[in-house]
């Protein structure tokens, strides 16, 4: 079984973050493997397993500059990488990305492809069903476990009210929440194969999609960035055995009391 | 006002629309003079829609166990072929966002997401909180054809406007292909008691501060007696100790209760643009230097070990 896994570089999350000039985020220092695609990259690596055949390839749109995150899936274990990196890239919305990793993704063409619920700088949670669309495939989302039998993939999928079990034939695009996995960390062995690995990096021509991303294929503007009306600080106390004293008096005040 | 029409998609759970279904209808009504509703399953919301201000429902009807996100943004895609609205408004749920995926990708249309604010500025605008939600960023669409705007819970209050029953009328999947395959084969509903997360009043939420899972009982306890609700931070929703429902946050629930009570949450951006909405805010921590103190009205520099069982003594006595 073949298994593609949509991964993105992203910058480090828990560092300050900023926009540029154009309100796009500010993507010129170091990136990293999206911690929310390492799930999804442990589970195809799992499936192929299981399935006792096949490769897990990664599909990633952005900078090839630093493919340090790629390199990381591919110490996981993955097989090879599809890199689409353009200038004209910049400024592509979630649809504009799905288009793009369609084109990459029907090169390979997978039995089954992975990606996040959501990813950590953009989430906006529509690209991978966008690209299901786009490639004319089921989708089941907010997987928390995956399980492949034949050609049907079987999720335990998230409600709002515990979760549901769905099923589709395969191929079909599985969108996977954090935990569904615990992902490995790479070896030294892996680490030191990752750097021979295939890399493939295409343009936005090699897919014959300009015109449909960037700017002017989002097809919506920012107008303004604002700042948020910022709350109060209000009064603070060191607990000396009357702290819960004090919040009995605060819901009191406030008549949840 | 610059808007002539919007849709909004209504999610049916439970025998009537969801809380932010409602929302949306009420806030789409400000917006444009006409509003109508997009729905499917088996029961009948005329009533509710209208009376939230739908004139017209769209009912798609019974998906025979397909999940939702795939046939609903069909049936959409043909009602936008025969006359398209200035925007669809569809709630941020699990299948509020397959069905705004699978519509723009149909539509060839962008979708705006995690829009907590939709304003008529000489057209649609909407605002979404970023970097915790210390910026707003504010977007329109451009170009032919309709925008697609996925809102979150608790943007806008529900209002209901008296209206009629909405005018009902059929709107049928047509074929699907592929990718309709995605078939729901058993439901599993876990029991939780007491109010909603993004209902409640009060919302008691703990945070790896409790230092282990057994102590989230504490905060179980605490939300029990103020008939409320228990929430988590994302910490201890990846550690197991909670499910991923309880979850407060960027990747959560957004509650706006009356008060909400954070017990060793540091105050992490992605956890405070969940709940910095909430009328008041309690905070225990021990370390007087926790972002969260910066938002709260409330703050206890303690350790939520002494803090949380004096407060369910306190509460104890107080019923008894
Ligand atoms: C893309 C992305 C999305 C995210 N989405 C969310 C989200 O939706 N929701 C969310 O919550 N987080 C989210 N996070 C994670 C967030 O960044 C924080 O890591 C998380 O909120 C921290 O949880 P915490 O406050 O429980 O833990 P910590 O940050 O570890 O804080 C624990 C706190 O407990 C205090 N403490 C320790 N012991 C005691 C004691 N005995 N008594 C009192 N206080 C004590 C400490 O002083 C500390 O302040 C997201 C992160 C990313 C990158
Ligand atoms: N530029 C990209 N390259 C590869 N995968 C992506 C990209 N953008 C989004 N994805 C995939 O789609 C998921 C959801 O992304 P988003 O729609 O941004 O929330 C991500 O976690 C990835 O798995």
């Amino acid at each position: 079984m073949n298994v593609v896994v949509c991964v993105k570089q992203i910058p480090d999350p828990a560092a300050p973050q900023s926009l540029d000039a154009s309100y796009n985020l500010n993507r010129s220092g170091k990136l990293i493997l999206d911690e929310a695609d390492t799930y999804g990259v442990e589970m195809a690596l799992q499936l192929v397993d299981k399935a006792g055949g096949g490769e897990v390839t990664v599909v990633s749109m952005g900078s090839a500059a630093d493919l340090a995150g790629v390199r990381n899936a591919l110490a996981m274990g993955a097989a090879k990488a599809i890199i689409v990196s353009d200038d004209a890239l910049r400024g592509t919305d979630a649809l504009g990305t799905a288009k793009v990793l369609a084109a990459a993704i029907r090169r390979v063409s997978p039995d089954l492809v992975l990606a996040a619920t959501e990813s950590s700088d953009g989430y906006t949670g529509t690209t991978p069903v966008q690209l299901a669309e786009l490639l004319d495939m089921p989708s089941i989302t907010f997987a928390k476990s995956v399980t492949v039998t034949g050609s049907t993939v079987a999720v335990e999928r998230q409600t709002e009210s515990g979760y549901d079990e769905v099923s589709a034939p395969l191929p079909a695009v599985v969108t996977v929440t954090a935990g569904v996995v615990e992902p490995r960390y790479a070896s030294f062995k892996g680490i030191m194969a990752a750097k021979s690995k295939p890399v493939e990096i295409l343009s936005v021509d090699d897919l014959a999609l300009a015109g449909q991303v960037g700017p002017a294929g989002a097809r919506q503007a920012i107008t303004e960035v604002v700042v948020a009306e910022a709350r109060q600080a209000g009064e603070k106390f060191v607990d000396d055995g009357d702290g819960a004293d004090k919040i009995v008096a605060f819901l009191e005040s406030i008549k949840v009391l | 006002m610059t808007l002539n029409a919007l849709w909004v998609v209504v999610e049916p759970a439970n025998g009537s629309l969801t809380t932010t279904s409602l929302e949306l209808l009420s806030h789409a009504r400000t917006l444009a003079p006409s509003v109508a509703a997009v729905t499917w399953g088996p029961g009948d919301h005329a009533a509710q829609a209208g009376e939230y201000g739908a004139s017209t429902l769209y009912a798609i009807g019974d998906l025979a166990g397909a999940l939702p996100g795939a046939p609903v943004a069909a049936a959409l895609a043909a009602l936008v072929a025969a006359g398209a609205p200035d925007a669809i408004l569809i709630p941020n749920s699990y299948d509020g966002r397959d069905i705004a995926g699978r519509l723009s990708a149909r539509l060839d249309r962008p979708v705006l997401t995690n829009v907590t604010g939709l304003l008529d500025e000489g057209g649609l605008v909407s605002e979404h909180p970023i970097f915790g939600g210390t910026q707003v960023v504010r977007a329109h669409f451009t170009g032919e054809g309709p925008g697609i705007v996925v809102v979150r819970a608790k943007s806008f209050a529900a209002e209901p406007s008296g209206g009629a029953p909405a005018a009902v009328t059929a709107a049928p999947v047509g074929a699907l292909g592929a990718t309709g395959t995605a078939m729901i084969t058993a439901t599993h509903i876990e029991e939780r008691q007491g109010p909603k997360l993004e209902e409640a009043p009060v919302v008691v939420s703990g945070g790896r501060g409790l230092g282990e899972s057994g102590e989230y009982a504490l905060v179980e306890e605490a939300a029990r007696l103020l008939n409320g609700a228990a929430g988590a931070s994302r910490a201890i929703v990846d550690a197991g100790w909670v499910p991923y429902s309880h979850q407060v946050g960027q990747t959560g629930k957004t509650v706006k209760p009356t008060v909400y009570i954070a017990c060793g949450i540091s105050g992490a951006t992605q956890h405070m643009v969940g709940m910095k909405g909430s009328k008041n805010i309690v905070a225990i921590n021990k370390d007087p230097d926790a972002p969260i103190f910066q938002i709260a009205d409330l703050g206890i520099v303690g350790d939520v070990h002494k803090v949380l069982p004096a407060l369910i003594e306190a509460l104890k006595s107080r019923a008894s």
